[in-house]
Parts: structure tokens; sequence; C-alpha cells
């Protein structure tokens, strides 16, 4: 299946060595997007991983030796925006779909019949489904926007890289007669990555020379999350530490398609 | 005879059925403002300096000037008893109110008249009558989706999912 090149590519790359671990990536992530921490009728208990909803997500990963060679380091996980996405094509009600100009990949939650074709699809868990209608603790729901919204029961969702923000963005750049399609670097930043105290995301436009994230993506430590699929997600990893980039593809010792090997056709 | 009576509930009865009418809270007069008090449509109707919309003035705006009933008008005694005084925001109804799930940039939109989209409420002596569809809660003039398609694709603008979704 063909997918559209565009003018614009919004991307992400995160530096593993910067993360810290922190979450405030994850949390300024719910707050933004209004998602409900869990239903009612979990009793608001967001211990159980199956029903919470994580648009973007913290892995830790371990080198798995002993103390004083132990080492950790911290994922973050968002929606990677594949330029090839698994997901896209099995929709079988175009609720979801690349086809707008940044490559983000979209998600319609009217139109999503709640098959979860896309969350089988997607390799990265990076989609949820809503088990309930969402519901927020008292005094929580205050804190809603009017920017995302509202997910009911039954249907998929997932990160869209703060989409409203490019809108927003857009808007300014109309008002201050700035070019919409070439926006400076900061005008458009997710929550995540405004939120990141360490600096480890840094975010903008791999097509655009002014942005810095072209640069960061071509450095010998980047790599992208299970590249051996081919899904070309536009967010990339970077890490000085060999085991960290080793585990970014899912590599085991002993794996038959090994760190660098293995084609899936 | 059957066939007269269903096609007169079809095409008579049940849209009447479909829509329950609503009025705006009390009468507000355009002309009023802009011929009589000679304000201008940006007075109130404006972008603000992120280039979102502000939509309607804010009940603030409108105290500026009504903070006392400033005519014997019965609808500006009404707006003054019931709102300015008790510091609340008037609900009006949007005619082109627009799903929890659209995303609609007024400044994208800012080569065409507001007309082409709104009532030319600022000719009208008397607010329009609201007429709310009684299965989906939407207002019945509101733009709909096959309309937003038609004229992007008419234009060439992208009518791709994230474009007015969010």
């Amino acid at each position: 299946m063909e997918f559209k090149e565009f003018t614009i590519k919004w991307g992400m790359v995160v530096d593993l060595d910067k993360c810290t671990g922190c979450g405030a990536c994850m949390v300024a992530c719910q707050a933004e997007n209004n998602i409900a921490p869990i239903s009612k009728y979990e009793n608001f208990d967001a211990s159980n991983k199956l029903r919470t909803l994580t648009w973007l997500l913290v892995y830790k990963m371990e080198n798995g030796k002993p103390f004083p060679e132990h080492e950790v380091a911290y994922l973050p996980r968002p929606c990677m925006q594949c330029e090839h996405p698994a997901c896209v094509p099995v929709c079988p009600v175009v609720a979801t779909d690349k086809n707008e100009e940044g490559g983000i990949v979209s998600q319609i939650y009217p139109r999503c019949i709640g098959c979860r074709y896309c969350m089988a699809a997607c390799p990265y868990h990076s989609r949820y489904f809503n088990w309930w209608d969402p519901q927020f603790p008292e005094g929580m729901d205050k804190t809603l926007t009017p920017f995302t919204s509202a997910r009911p029961r039954g249907v998929v969702e997932k990160c869209t890289f703060c989409h409203h923000r490019w809108n927003a963005a857009k808007e300014r750049a109309r008002k201050e007669g700035v070019d919409p399609m070439n926006l400076p670097q900061d005008w458009y930043q997710p929550a995540c990555v405004s939120a990141c105290p360490a600096g480890a995301i840094t975010f903008g436009d791999f097509n655009n020379a002014e942005h810095t994230v072209g640069e960061l993506s071509k450095s010998q430590y980047s790599r992208r999350l299970l590249a051996k699929l081919h899904l070309n997600p536009q967010v990339y990893y970077m890490s000085k530490r060999p085991w960290v980039l080793a585990m970014l593809d899912n590599y085991r010792a002993g794996d038959a398609h090994g760190a660098e090997g293995g084609q899936h056709g | 005879m059957g066939l007269i009576l269903s096609l007169g509930v079809g095409w008579f009865v049940f849209p009447q059925v479909l829509y329950s009418e609503k009025q705006q809270p009390f009468n507000f007069s355009h002309p009023a403002h802009v011929e009589n008090a000679g304000m201008s449509c940006e007075d109130c109707h404006f972008f603000r300096d992120d280039g979102s919309y502000a939509g309607y003035p804010t009940l603030e705006k409108c105290a500026e000037c009504h903070a006392a009933p400033q005519t014997d008008n019965p609808d500006e005694a009404k707006f003054v008893a019931e709102y300015v005084e008790k510091g609340k925001e008037v609900p009006w109804l949007t005619y082109q109110y627009q799903p929890d799930n659209v995303f609609f940039s007024h400044i994208a939109h800012n080569a065409f008249d507001c007309t082409d989209c709104h009532p030319d409420v600022a000719k009208m002596d008397k607010t329009p009558t609201y007429y709310q569809n009684r299965l989906s809660g939407y207002s019945k003039q509101t733009m709909k989706m096959w309309q937003c398609e038609r004229c992007h694709a008419e234009n060439g603008v992208s009518n791709a999912c994230f474009v007015c979704h969010k």
C-alpha cells in the first residue's frame, strides 16, 4: 500500500540518555488530551493497566547486568505516526487515516466502530480502547479543555502529536502573517515536549532545514523502534549506549533475527 | 388516499416534529447597535492576538455600556436584570453550532463573507428562531459535513480528516 509524501513531516527525536523517566510527559499528555484516569466502575483504580488509557507511556529498560554494571534507560512511547502505518490499511471504516499534511495519523472517534483491528496491527501498542465512558473524579472535570474532543465508550484512541496545538499555531501564523506551512519550530510543540524537564524530546518538521529534528534523526546514534518491520516511524530515539540501541529493535541474545539482520517481507 | 396521507406525513408533519423551536434568551438587535450606537462589527466579533476567534462578546464587554438600562426596551431591561446584575453569561443559541469533534478556524476562512455561512443577523431587528433537531440535538441551520467537503473540494483544499476534526 502506497502512502503519500508530505511537504511537512512532523516528528520527534527522543534522547534516551537525557530521559530520567520522571513521567512528566505522561501527566502532561493526560491533562492536555482530556484522558480520564479510569472509570468509576474500576473504582478509579488506575493500577489495572488493561483498562487505563496512556497515549504516551514510559517504558523501563534494563541491561540485565548485576551491579556495578547495571544500567537503566527509560523510553517514552507516543504514537509513532509511521510513514507506512500498519493500523491504517486494516481499518474497515476509514476511521484512521494518514492523509493530512504533516503526516500525523488521524483518528476520528465518531467514525470508529471499535473493532480494534488497528490495535492488533500496531506493533507499538500505541492504541487504546475505551472500555468505559470517560469519567473524572470530582474536581478533575474542571481541568478539561475544549481542544480535544471527548471519546465515548467503544472507540479506539491514540496520540495525535497534540494535533490541536498545530491548528492553534496555524491560526497564530495567519494572524501574524507568517506562512502556516513554514512555522518556526517552537510554535508547535506537543504537550509532552513542553513538559519534559530534561529537554529529552525534540519536536519539529523533518523536511524543514531550520528545524533541528532532521539533523538529529540522521545522527549515527539515532534509531527507530522495531526498524526491521519497515513501518518507518516518525519518532526517533537517540542513545550513545549500544545496549539501548540494540534493544530498540527488540533484540534478545539468541534471537534468530539479531540486532542488525532479519527481514520480514 | 393512503399514499397522500403518507406523503403528507413524510413531507410536512415529520420535518416539523423533528425540530423543536427555540428562541434566544432575549431579543438582540444588531441594527440598533450598528446604526443607532455606531458600533462596528469588530468591536464585538474580533480575532484575538493568538489568531483564535472571539465569537460572542463576553458579558463584561456588554456591561461596559449596559451596566444600567439605556433605553426603555423590555429586552434590554431583561438582559440587565437577569444577566448583568447576576454576573451570568448569556446562553446564546448558536445557529452554526458544530459538534465537539469539529475544529473550525475562522481566520483560515477570512477571505469569505460572514454571511456565506452565517444568517445575515446584522440586518435583522429580531433574532431568528433556532431549530434544534430533537434526535441529534444539533441546530438545523448548522453547516453539514458534506457542505464543508464540497467547498473544500471546489477550492482545491485538502479534505483530510484532521483538517477539520479533532
